[in-house]
């Protein structure tokens, strides 16, 4: 199993690069989301894995590991907001400059 | 603590001047004034202990285990310069008031001057080296501003700039050998190091630690090769010059080669570099000080000879030495305060500080004439001036070195004072007398009181402690060199050694040479003119321009406005980084047990996988790459379930449900498909960067999972305290709320901030008459044919009240059970959201009794007051407690204060994810779309 999680982790990783080297900022947004799963469950993984061993106090032990757990749900929330702020800002760009190119290039005009 | 507020004083109080601009330019100087008057006060109750030989400490430990802490501690050495530092300061503050024109910015010199003043009190008040070097380069910092006060001026801001490029990189060398020097004596706290002094030569490291020092002191102190950054500094305005180059920051050097005296000093080589580099700054500057035409120039290349000297005293390594050398520091700082006053005034009342423009002034100006004659005699060291009594104990220490021969230093050193007499007296015969002239661009008076006052207190003390030496400045002089030297010293100062002694003729010599010196000045001067010069300013501009254009050129290769590249750069460099240290590291082998492949989990796993790959694939439609984000987003939820993390599932549901909404509606205001832009090419080198990085993540992930941790978790405390010391059974939850409540509690405001800034940047685009423009020109897409279904309204009205009675369900057992407050506030976000979906915006919005902003305050509000209560109660912020109550008919229940912690959560999320909402909808009206006023269509649309 921890090969395929391990498997999931990195797939997760490079189609959150592979979307952010896009040129618009829509791809680079839902980029950012998919290299935020996995960083999230890489942080998680940290804690390694366990089943049936929800880290409850009177559940049957072993607990896993709650810090990651912890960790990893502050960044899950963190990075609902860091989401909704590019987004905002990626309308502000588009809205302003009339196109959603990321890249710097004086050479282009408006697209509408 | 009290030494930690003397330094933090100045820093504290530099947000006041600032402020009280407003109230008039009296109140700004007052209160600068009172920022540095109770940190006087404040040292002056300490200095009783230290007179007496004591020491005062003050140790607040922040990162004992780096060797990090913040100790302070006042020596002899440590309260002289303090009490010039804040002395002088106060007469600056007052010359300043009145020097400052109406046009300058008074509010923001004081402010930074008293975070100047700050760093230096820092520098001499630091035990810790660590923390020391901080306080050196943040002067080198609150410096440049200084210099650079007038930054309409080219040559303030390029002195500024040349000013902290020298003192800034000494600095940095400082720290190395800073850094080697604590590594040695095995701490970093300066009192620890100053016993470790065998250790340190025996070490093999001396060496490279005291050039490395030295470099960092002679940049400090203007000292060959680095003198020329100090005439360049001149651009400052005068009291700026008058503090730094009196008092403080040039002194700063002179301050650590004092402080590091029983450490380093004594060795042929602290000697040979120390003495000769101070004689030759000290001849060279002198010299160059003679043909200088401004008065400004005049003085600050004899600041530079001063510091040669007070360096050359600290070189021989005597005690008696070190001890003149601090009694020259403290005249020095005396007559050359009062002298960059002076000339500030003869600048401010003639228009020109060109001796070649002046001349007469004698008669014209008598009091500013009584003032620079008292300064200028002292500085040439004639008695009974303060300046003669040091400079003659200067000479008959010269006539103790016996290195390379009996004589050389001696001589040398009468040769510098006899070019310092020079130049005092031509400052004075070519400023002050001769002839009045007809042609000085104003007409020359002297000045109000409030501009005198400062430097005539000075020179009266140069006077005073020239006649009473012992008692003005035996007090401080005796504490301060029994610090520096580590021995107890009492000196005792004379003004009539008697015929025999050597110093009387050699200080003899030296007035005779200078009136030599000045009676052919005509002819020398001619000689000079003739003379080539280098010119510093353009050697350093030289050799810094090729370094600025390769930064500038490095710099736009990577950053040239392609997000790509940068990106690209990054995850490479990233990954390398990652491969070198896993390679070159050793590991433990991957032996941990592996979980079996269940059914359910491959089925989500591949279920996943493929939506990831298919969201490449159809990337391009940005509806359906949202749809399948989301998927993938939900599907992590049923993982974090199977592997134990009940919390993360639920929370990562609720998240993942309100960014797709969020994201769906902000795809109103976007294009909803990107064209295909980038080339074949272009897109495989994208996947290899991408593939790269992935396939490293995984790999590091897998080796991860595969080995047990090298060290225990802490979590185990976290498991055992749970119950016991948190009162809740979930661990997790208590991680948040109780173990890590500070951390949730700035990651709460982080997330409030967040939601500001979007409310922020709306507002800012609703501003904007091209985004508005955009906005209406938005193409309208076909909907369907009700924009508020009656089914929909009605179903999200009955759910209401359940989904908040789940989300109140969920908070209450949070502590105990999977739920708590992030999870309530988003699933009360949702419930909302789903009203503003079946009603609209403004049908929604006008039914909505509290703020979002409130929601938001609140939480944070009272997040606060839970871990203010801890403080009531004696205890550490965000200490919680509870208890247990027996309520008939209800089972036995906990209270905990963690639980109004979490509710602060809740509000703060709940505020934060509606806040997001509205600003967008915000944005949303704008779209000539017909705002509905009733809660469900009740008409067909077009």
């Amino acid at each position: 199993m921890e090969a395929l999680f391990a498997m999931a982790i990195g797939l997760l990783t490079a189609v959150g690069i592979y979307l952010m080297l896009r040129l618009r900022t829509y791809p680079v947004i839902l980029g950012l989301t998919f290299l935020s799963y996995g960083v999230n469950l890489f942080l998680f993984a940290s804690g390694r894995l366990a089943v049936n061993a929800a880290p409850i106090i009177g559940y049957p032990q072993p607990y896993a590991d709650p810090l990651p757990q912890a960790l990893v749900l502050t960044a899950i929330v963190i990075s609902f907001g860091m989401t909704a702020v590019i987004m905002i800002m990626a309308i502000g760009g588009y809205l302003e400059a009339g196109h959603d190119r990321v890249d710097l290039d004086d050479t282009l005009e408006p697209e509408a | 603590m009290s030494l930690a507020l003397i330094v933090a004083l100045p820093f504290l109080g530099a947000a006041l001047p600032a402020l009280a601009i407003r109230a008039g330019r009296d109140a700004c100087a007052v209160v600068a004034g009172l920022v540095t008057g109770l940190a006087l006060v404040l040292l002056a109750l300490k200095a009783p202990v230290v007179l007496q030989g004591g020491v005062v400490q003050t140790r607040i430990d922040w990162l004992p285990a780096l060797g990090l802490n913040a100790n302070f501690f006042l020596d002899g050495l440590g309260l002289l310069f303090s009490g010039m530092i804040l002395g002088i300061g106060l007469l600056v503050i007052l010359y300043a008031r009145y020097y400052l024109s109406e046009r300058d910015n008074m509010g923001q010199f004081f402010s930074n001057l008293l975070m100047f003043q700050g760093a230096m009190l820092g520098i001499v008040l630091s035990d810790n080296i660590l923390m020391l070097l901080i306080f050196w380069e943040l002067t080198s910092l609150t410096s440049f501003l200084l210099i650079g006060y007038w930054k309409h001026l080219p040559e303030a801001r390029q002195g500024a700039r040349m000013a902290l490029a020298v003192t800034g990189s000494g600095g940095l060398a400082m720290i190395a050998g800073m850094l080697i020097l604590g590594q040695v004596a095995g701490s970093y706290d300066l009192t620890v190091i100053l016993t470790q002094r065998d250790a340190i030569l025996a070490s093999g490291w001396y060496l490279p630690a005291l050039v490395l020092i030295l470099a960092g002191a002679f940049t400090k102190s203007a000292q060959f090769p680095f003198h020329f950054w100090l005439p360049h500094a001149m651009a400052a305005p005068t009291p700026v010059s008058a503090y730094l180059h009196s008092a403080t920051m040039v002194k700063a050097g002179i301050f650590l080669l004092a402080r590091m005296w029983p450490v380093l000093s004594g060795t042929f080589e602290w000697f040979v570099i120390v003495v000769f580099t101070g004689l030759f700054t000290m001849i060279l500057a002198a010299k160059i000080a003679l043909y200088k035409d401004d008065l400004k120039a005049v003085l600050a290349y004899s600041t530079v000879s001063h510091l040669g000297l007070i360096t050359m005293l600290l070189g021989l390594g005597s005690e008696s030495a070190a001890t003149v050398a601090i009694f020259h520091i403290v005249n020095h700082a005396v007559f050359k305060a009062a002298l960059f006053m002076s000339a500030g005034i003869v600048d401010h009342e003639t228009g020109t500080r060109d001796l070649r423009q002046l001349g007469g002034l004698r008669r014209l100006m008598p009091v500013t004439f009584a003032l620079t004659a008292i300064a200028a005699l002292a500085m040439a060291g004639i008695p009974p001036l303060n300046g003669f009594l040091s400079k003659e104990m200067m000479l008959a220490e010269t006539t103790q070195v016996i290195w390379p021969n009996t004589w050389i230093v001696a001589v040398l050193a009468v040769i510098g004072a006899a070019l310092s007499v020079g130049y005092a007296f031509r400052l004075l015969a070519h400023g002050f007398f001769g002839p009045v002239r007809s042609d000085y661009p104003q007409r020359p008076h002297d000045p109000g009181f409030g501009l005198w006052a400062a430097p005539a207190v000075l020179a009266a003390l140069a006077v005073l402690i020239g006649l009473f030496p012992n008692t003005l400045a035996g007090w401080i002089v005796n504490p301060a060199a029994s610090a520096t030297t580590g021995v107890g010293v009492f000196v005792h100062i004379e003004h009539w050694h008697g015929t025999k002694a050597a110093a009387l003729w050699m200080s003899l010599a030296a007035v005779g040479g200078g009136l030599v010196l000045l009676g052919l000045y005509p002819r020398l001067r001619a000689l000079w003119d003739a003379l080539p010069k280098p010119d510093a300013k353009r050697i350093f501009d030289a050799a810094v321009e090729p370094l600025a254009r390769d930064a500038r050129s490095v710099t736009q290769a990577m950053h040239n406005g392609n997000f790509g590249l940068a990106v690209t750069l990054a995850v490479l460099t990233i990954t390398g980084a990652g491969l070198f240290a896993f390679l070159t590291a050793t590991h433990l082998p991957g032996t941990r047990a592996l979980l079996p492949v269940g059914p359910v989990s491959f089925a989500i796993w591949s279920v996943m996988m493929l939506c990831a790959l298919a969201a490449v694939l159809f990337h391009r439609n940005r509806v359906v790459a949202l749809i399948l984000t989301g998927v993938v987003g939900l599907l992590i939820a049923p993982l974090f379930a199977f592997f134990s993390a009940p919390d993360l599932a639920l929370t990562q549901i609720a998240v993942e449900v309100v960014t797709v909404l969020l994201m769906l509606l902000a795809l109103n205001f976007l294009p909803k498909t990107t064209p295909r832009e980038s080339p074949l090419p272009r897109r495989v080198r994208d996947a290899l960067v991408a593939g790269i990085a992935g396939a490293g993540v995984a790999w590091l992930a897998f080796a991860m999972m595969t080995r047990t941790p090298a060290f225990d978790p802490i979590s185990a405390f976290h498991l055992a305290q749970s119950k016991p010391g948190a009162g809740g059974t979930n661990a997790v939850n208590t991680i948040i709320v109780d173990f890590r409540g500070y951390d949730t509690y700035g990651e709460i405001i982080v997330l409030g901030i967040a939601a500001l800034i979007l409310l922020a940047l709306s507002e800012v685009l609703l501003a904007s008459p091209a985004a508005l423009r955009r906005l209406k020109a938005l193409p309208k897409e076909t909907e369907s044919g009700d924009r508020h279904p009656m089914m929909l309204v009605v179903a999200t009205r009955a759910l209401l009240p359940m989904a908040l009675m789940v989300g109140v369900y969920l908070y209450l057992r949070g502590h105990n059970m999977p739920g708590g407050g992030f999870v309530a506030g988003l699933v009360f976000a949702i419930a909302y959201l789903m009203q503003y979906m079946a009603s609209g915006y403004d049908f929604s919005h006008a039914r909505q009794r509290v703020d979002h902003h409130a929601l938001i305050g609140w939480g944070v509000l009272v997040a606060s007051l839970a871990g203010i209560g801890a403080w009531v109660m004696g205890l550490p912020f965000l200490t919680s407690g509870f208890t247990y109550i027996d309520l008939p008919p209800l089972e036995k229940f906990e209270l905990a204060t963690a639980m109004i912690f979490d509710l602060g959560v809740f509000l703060c999320v709940l505020g934060a994810v509606l806040l997001a909402l509205a600003s967008l909808s915000r944005l949303a009206r704008r779209t000539d779309e017909r705002p509905n006023t009733r809660a469900y269509d009740t008409e067909r649309r077009r």
